[in-house]
């Protein structure tokens, strides 16, 4: 056990730190707005002009090779410093590893510079109306286009997020309807990479919870995907996916910097808003927020020495997520009837109620910890 | 930054950890109990007399089950993990002590260990305590847990830290919810024989020290959580109801879930409280309180939901699932409650009492 920081690793801190707080812009109108989307990009460009916006990748695709713990160095001082939201983040967490990990190197060389620069932005095409949870149930289609050297690609994506103002989706589609009926329903499924401007596809925009236009409907009618997009070999989808998922649950999206930020904040509302009834709330969103990271350290500390993330990423998207509700119910209780006027802690309360169910549902996160943590048996009727 | 257990911190825990599977026995776990059968004659909270006979019946004196296990373990040194070489101890730091007090907890081994091993033996590294042969108590208010088997009292005064043979306090036993704990109460109008021996007037010491209780308690109830979640994970798997496992059923996987789940939450948190006390952090007391706040909070949920998923046979006393769920209702409370750590830490943040 050693958690201190190396004094290399205190110097990337000190590094991060005086540039953010440099640099950090103040007020920007939510990026899940169209407006406020393109103000977002100003910023993803300047962290890219400065090498802070994909920091653990390769330098020849805009990274500077930081190490995971450097990573959550840079995480912490990013939401400290109160930094904007990631508006890159489904290219840069989600689809960028899997890019890495599947993509042949004409398509790392294509993608992964344009996407670190912002110049390209990525949203996730998973879900479809019938296939939530159930993401092997997706129904959308991809047929063989011999002569124009590709594929076809038909039907419908849902809340995918930010889809109304990215230029891509990465996404399944099935590629082989037979391996299905015959009641292998993982295989025969596909990742394709598609611009949205491509012909045939169509996007529309919808509301979510906070009102903001961050989700959308992509319709896909015969859709040309040339043989180079496909990420990973064909009817292998499923495994791609799999790789993208455990990123998603797991560490990359939710560093517990930004647990630790919202605790401090919690803390300083407490003390211009004191309650005696709601102290213990209060200490304990600290708690919890210390808990995750020591969790995360010894994640980290896994991954670090090469192990695989594996279902332990089910228990740390349980605890970020659930514990992300409670901290913001707690600052809602301190507001009192504040807390129905607009603002960061009531925006911060509906954003963190996707948490439980975006990356896979925390029940399915809890059949998977069940499961694969603690042995139990599958439920008899799947 | 490396958060992992060291070599030795590890090998302590696997030698202790094969020696407690061994050894320690539902059996040895019930004879810890005043009558020796875990509470199966007469029901657990019957008060069985006085502290003569907890001692006779209980199975940890000369010659009883668990004292005989108390030996082997110190027999690995155990006892004396934090004392230095010189003194007879391993010389090894709260790093080490809390996994092996993990596995103690997980064991059952009745005892006081927190008590004996994380707070006397630095403090008076004896011969006699660091064979086994004598268990220490530590008096908190008027009631001290293991004070009917303990052969050395310890005490805190303030800044200073004293020891008081268990003849020179006058002691009632007490039936308690976790008869192993072989509680007692200091009769409150006696005076002891003499004033106490000092083992420490250093303030820092004797904070450091009770830190360590408290770190040490963390540490206990990871463990008894960890084996009820086990018990339950075994039972519900073989248990059918409807014709299958009731381990099978989504309400029962998602309940035991949530209970891993905290288990998991808390557990960093106790090794991280133990390497900044060991290296003297300046915020160890802070994370020590946050540790006891977590390890208890789990621990009372896996109580309740083992017992739960056991349905009727957890509400037994044949089972043995109850001498682990009582211990953890005993210690919940002990070395401060949840309530009372988070005030100190609510303190140490500035976050004002309203």
């Amino acid at each position: 056990m050693d958690l201190r920081w190396s004094s290399a690793e205190e110097a990337f801190r000190g590094e991060a730190r005086g540039w953010l707080e440099a640099n950090v812009p103040r007020g920007l109108p939510s990026g899940d707005t169209r407006a406020g989307f393109a103000a977002h990009l100003d910023w993803e460009r300047a962290l890219h002009a400065a090498r802070w916006a994909v920091v653990s990748w390769p330098r020849e695709y805009g990274g500077r090779e930081a190490t995971l713990w450097e990573w959550l160095i840079f995480e912490e001082e990013y939401y400290r410093a109160g930094a904007p939201q990631r508006v890159t983040q489904n290219g840069i967490f989600l689809l960028a590893p899997a890019l890495f990990e599947f993509g042949t190197p004409p398509q790392r060389d294509r993608y992964l510079p344009r996407m670190a620069a912002a110049e390209e932005l990525w949203c996730q095409g998973w879900s479809e109306p019938g296939a939530g949870s159930d993401l092997a149930a997706v129904r959308s289609s991809a047929v063989r286009d011999a002569a124009g050297g590709g594929w076809r690609l038909s039907g419908q994506k849902t809340w995918t997020t930010r889809g109304a103002f990215c230029t891509h989706l990465f996404g399944l589609f099935r590629t082989d309807p037979a391996a299905e009926r015959q009641g292998r329903r993982h295989s025969g499924l596909t990742y394709f990479l598609v611009p949205l401007d491509a012909p045939g596809v169509t996007v529309r925009g919808f509301p979510r919870l906070d009102g903001d236009e961050g989700f959308a409907d992509v319709f896909f009618d015969e859709v040309f995907v040339p043989d180079s997009d496909v990420l990973g070999a064909v009817d292998q989808g499923w495994q791609v996916a799999m790789a993208t998922a455990g990123s998603e649950r797991g560490l990359t999206l939710r560093s517990p910097g930004r647990f630790t930020a919202s605790a401090d904040r919690l803390l300083d509302l407490y003390r211009e808003r004191p309650s005696a009834a709601l102290r213990d709330l209060v200490v304990q969103s600290w708690i919890d927020a210390q808990a995750y990271r020591m969790f995360t350290l010894q994640q980290v500390t896994r991954l670090a020495d090469g192990k695989p993330s594996g279902p332990e990423a089910s228990l740390t998207k349980l605890m970020w997520s659930e514990l992300d509700v409670r901290l913001h119910e707690t600052a809602l209780a301190l507001l009192g009837p504040e807390g129905e006027v607009d603002g960061p802690w009531t925006r911060g309360f509906l954003f963190s109620l996707a948490g439980p169910i975006y990356a896979g549902t925390n029940e399915i996160q809890r059949n998977v910890v069940a499961e694969r943590l603690l042995g139990l048996p599958r439920d008899p009727r799947r | 930054m490396r958060f992992e257990l060291s070599d030795e911190a590890a090998a302590l825990r696997d030698a202790a950890a094969g020696l407690l599977a061994a050894e320690v026995t539902p059996a040895v776990i019930r004879a810890g109990w005043p009558g020796g059968d875990g509470g199966l004659a007469g029901g657990g909270l019957a008060n069985e007399g006085l502290a003569d006979e907890g001692l006779a019946n209980g199975g940890l004196a000369n010659g009883g089950l668990a004292g005989a296990v108390w030996r082997k373990l110190a027999g690995l040194g155990a006892v004396g993990t934090l004392v230095p070489a010189e003194h007879g101890g391993l010389g090894l730091d709260e790093n080490s002590l809390v996994p092996l007090l993990e596995e103690i907890g997980r064991s059952g081994l009745p005892g006081p260990a927190v008590e004996t091993i994380a707070v006397a033996a630095p403090l008076l590294p004896r011969p006699d305590i660091l064979a086994g042969d004598t268990l220490v108590a530590v008096r908190h208010g008027d009631l001290i847990p293991f004070g009917q088997v303990a052969g050395l009292i310890v005490a805190r005064d303030g800044d200073s830290m004293l020891s008081f043979g268990r003849n020179d306090l006058d002691l009632i036993p007490l039936a308690a919810v976790d008869g192993s704990r072989m509680l007692a109460r200091v009769v409150p109008a006696a005076r002891p024989a003499h004033g106490g021996t000092v083992l420490t007037d250093d303030p820092a010491v004797t904070a450091a020290v009770w830190q360590r209780g408290v770190l040490g308690t963390s540490a206990l109830l990871i463990g008894l959580a960890r084996r009820m979640l086990e018990l339950t994970v075994g039972y519900v798997k073989q248990r059918e109801q409807f014709g299958v496992p009731v381990g099978s059923f989504q309400a029962v996987k998602h309940t035991l879930a949530s209970a891993l789940v905290a288990v998991e939450f808390a557990r960093p948190m106790v090794l991280a409280a133990a390497w900044a006390q060991a290296v003297g952090a300046a915020d160890a007391g802070r994370h020590t309180s946050a540790a006891k706040v977590l390890a208890t909070d789990a621990a009372q949920l896996v109580a309740r939901t083992a017992i739960q998923c056991h349905g009727a046979l957890g509400y037994t006393t044949e089972y043995e699932l109850h001498l682990f769920a009582k211990r953890v209702w005993a210690l919940a409370a002990a070395w401060g409650d949840p309530a009372a750590h988070r005030a100190l830490i609510a303190d140490s943040l500035g976050v004002a009492d309203g």
